[in-house]
């Protein structure tokens, strides 16, 4: 690894919830670290622990949900058990996320304006002076922001509630509200699962081109192959709760260590060849209570021995490569 | 009601099951007692406008767009799930837009549909022997001390255990629910099955296994499928046919090879160029696409695509565009894209 320190670090996360069925251990021993203007995907599927992970780096675990252990550093300070009035300093200015979902994460009894303003009002320093001064000049900032983000005749649209946009518009919204105060690394939870592939690339490239003059750092959590091979430096795949494989995306995508990334590259249709036949990974993602300590791909995988039900660790494998099997294969088929 | 037997039909010969001619499909709320009350002149939303699609036997369509292009209006107007407002829809010489109830009753055995949300395609208050069930009780194909039987034989046909039969739909994950629905598509022996987004619910590796499975049924029952989806690798798959549709209207349609190879509509040409790939062969010389679909309800004029298209020139904001037929099978609506 290089020199640089990470921007964030994270250590051995265990993130917990109790409910009435038992004990749900959504995150559990997750190690991710993320450098100055690096773009880390995190992929999996749905139930794999990628947004508890990111709702745990900001601070968003609630009742009945706990950390129950692990750190997270961001720029060398730690922010498990930080004060929540700590926190609210940090989140929106240094560390953003934009929520899955932009319709029902954007209040739609305020003005998209009002929604962007509210976080230069309550982070920025720079804005001072009068009550009317500050909003006049915060109000330029968000025509700024609205115009970064693409969004046509802003000075009129800064009115606008929600439902005026469309899904693409709303999502791009999101990501003005979250870059307003220029922060240092945002995390981007499913950007684009709701939108269309057009809107799609139009919403990824406005992220990437944003990240270049910036200079921030971009943690994108998705389920898309795709979408990670072409936007990522890096990539750490996700099953069950952990991390499974992590490294340079192109090595991993290209040849994919444990069985689980090469059954989830199997599943996906090639466009380029379309005779080849997808092999979908037979069964489903194991119920997270209760879990035994071995192996979590355990009982979907080929090539599962004896050892596999003893708690596989994370491996380093080279190359900047970690994966979390006793006998990864260096090559898929 | 065994399944498997019908299978016979599907040889080599071309045979046009479905022949859809200028269906059109407009909501309109201008004449409404709401908008007389409010003043509101209301609207007419234009979501289908004057589509023609033909799908031979044993083949399967996919038909490709947006959201808010129409793809699940046309799948439904076709079924006649959604009335449509004119053309017409032939399904093996039957024109199914004249028929009445009792006949429309009874062409539903032939044609089916699977939805798109597995969550909330299903009846939580009933057992899945009810939902899969219904339809043989219905058409009156079962006897009732028989539905059981074929139920049991639906479910395993589909990859679930004939125990599941006495669940509720909240016992399942979205992959086995979807399972069940396409169960329920499959009970009265269909012969055609519109596909409405039957996989974009899903994660990557259930995806996998619902289209697999979907692809297997096709082969062993002979089935037709329109299967639409908005995610091009999926319809690329399993399909032989593409049709791509943009606000209301097909802008192209060919053999899939032709299609995702060598694409000639600027707005095929822009879908498959944002779809990222795993290999990273997509990157390049991307087409780019500015703004989003415009409103069905005031659609452009001319060619609906101008507004986005990076090649519009001035005939196409006056003129539709007329679908012209090109040599290597496609049939592409564009001013710019001549038949020579």
């Amino acid at each position: 690894m290089t020199e640089a320190q990470p921007i964030l670090s994270i250590s051995n996360l265990q993130t917990r919830f109790a409910t009435r069925y038992g004990l749900v251990t959504a995150v559990d021993g997750v190690s991710l670290d993320v450098m100055p203007g690096e773009c880390v995907g995190v992929v999996g599927e749905s139930g794999s622990g990628k947004s508890v992970t990111f709702a745990s780096v900001m601070g968003l675990i609630k009742p009945p949900g706990w950390i129950d252990g692990g750190s997270i550093k961001f720029e060398g300070q730690e922010l498990v058990g930080m004060s929540e009035r700590s926190y609210r300093s940090l989140r929106g200015k240094y560390i953003a996320m934009t929520m899955q979902d932009a319709l029902t994460a954007l209040n739609p009894a305020l003005t998209c304006g009002f929604q962007i303003m509210e976080v230069l009002l309550a982070h920025d320093s720079q804005i001072s002076g009068s009550a009317r001064n500050r909003i006049r000049e915060a109000r330029a900032r968000v025509i700024e922001m609205m115009m970064l983000v693409r969004i046509p005749s802003p000075e009129t649209r800064l009115n606008d509630y929600p439902h005026q946009f469309s899904g693409g518009m709303r999502q791009r919204m999101m990501i003005a509200i979250a870059l307003a105060c220029r922060p240092k690394l945002l995390i981007a939870d499913e950007p684009t699962t709701a939108l269309d592939v057009t809107i799609q690339a139009q919403v990824l490239e406005l992220i990437t081109d944003i990240r270049q003059t910036l200079g921030m750092s971009v943690i994108l959590i998705t389920h898309d192959l795709g979408v990670v091979a072409e936007y990522c430096d890096r990539v750490a795949v996700m099953y069950a709760g952990q991390v499974i494989e992590s490294g340079p995306t192109k090595s991993v995508i290209g040849q994919p260590s444990h069985p689980y990334t090469q059954g989830l590259l199997r599943s996906i249709p090639n466009l380029a060849n379309l005779d080849k036949r997808i092999r979908p990974i037979e069964g489903q993602v194991p119920e997270l209570i209760d879990l035994t300590p071995g192996c979590r791909f355990i009982g979907r995988c080929d090539v599962r021995e004896e050892a596999c039900t003893q708690r596989v660790e994370m491996r380093n494998i080279g190359q900047g490569r970690t994966v979390r099997c006793i006998q990864p294969k260096g090559n898929v088929q | 009601m065994n399944k498997a037997m019908k299978c016979t039909a599907g040889t080599a010969e071309q045979y046009v099951l479905l022949q859809v001619n200028n269906l059109v499909k407009h909501y309109d709320s201008r004449s409404g007692l709401w908008g007389k009350i409010t003043g509101n002149p209301g609207s007419l939303v234009q979501a289908v406008d004057g589509v023609s699609l033909t799908i031979n036997r044993g083949e399967t369509l996919g038909l490709i767009g947006e959201s808010g292009c129409g793809k699940s209006t046309l799948g439904r107007a076709i079924l006649r799930l959604h009335e449509p407002t004119s053309g017409s829809v032939t399904f093996d010489g039957t024109d199914v837009t004249k028929l009445d109830a009792d006949s429309l009753k009874k062409m539903r055995r032939r044609m089916q549909i699977i939805f798109q949300d597995p969550y909330a395609s299903l009846n939580p208050r009933k057992t899945i022997e009810d939902i899969i069930g219904t339809a043989l009780r219905l058409q009156g194909v079962a006897k009732s001390s028989d539905i059981r039987g074929c139920v049991t034989q639906l479910l395993e046909n589909v990859g679930l255990k004939p125990d599941h039969m006495t669940r509720f739909p909240h016992q399942f994950s979205g992959g086995q629910r979807q399972r069940i629905g396409i169960a329920r598509a499959l009970a009265l022996n269909p012969e055609f099955i519109v596909c409405d987004e039957p996989v974009s619910a899903l994660d990557v590796s259930i995806q996998a296994q619902v289209i697999q499975l979907l692809d297997d049924l096709k082969r062993e029952l002979g089935l037709t499928y329109l299967f639409i989806s908005h995610d091009i690798s999926v319809i690329g798959y399993i399909s032989d046919h593409i049709a791509v549709m943009y606000l209301g209207d097909i802008v192209e349609t060919g053999p899939t090879k032709q299609i995702l190879t060598d694409p000639q509509h600027p707005y095929t040409q822009a879908l498959l160029s944002a779809v990222p790939r795993v290999d990273g062969s997509g990157t390049g010389d991307r087409v780019k696409l500015t703004g989003d679909l415009p409103s069905p309800i005031n659609p452009p004029k001319g060619c609906k695509f101008h507004t986005r298209c990076p090649y519009a020139k001035d005939e196409c904001q006056l003129k539709k565009p007329e679908h012209h037929e090109l040599k290597n099978g496609l049939t592409v609506a564009c001013h710019l894209v001549t038949g020579n």
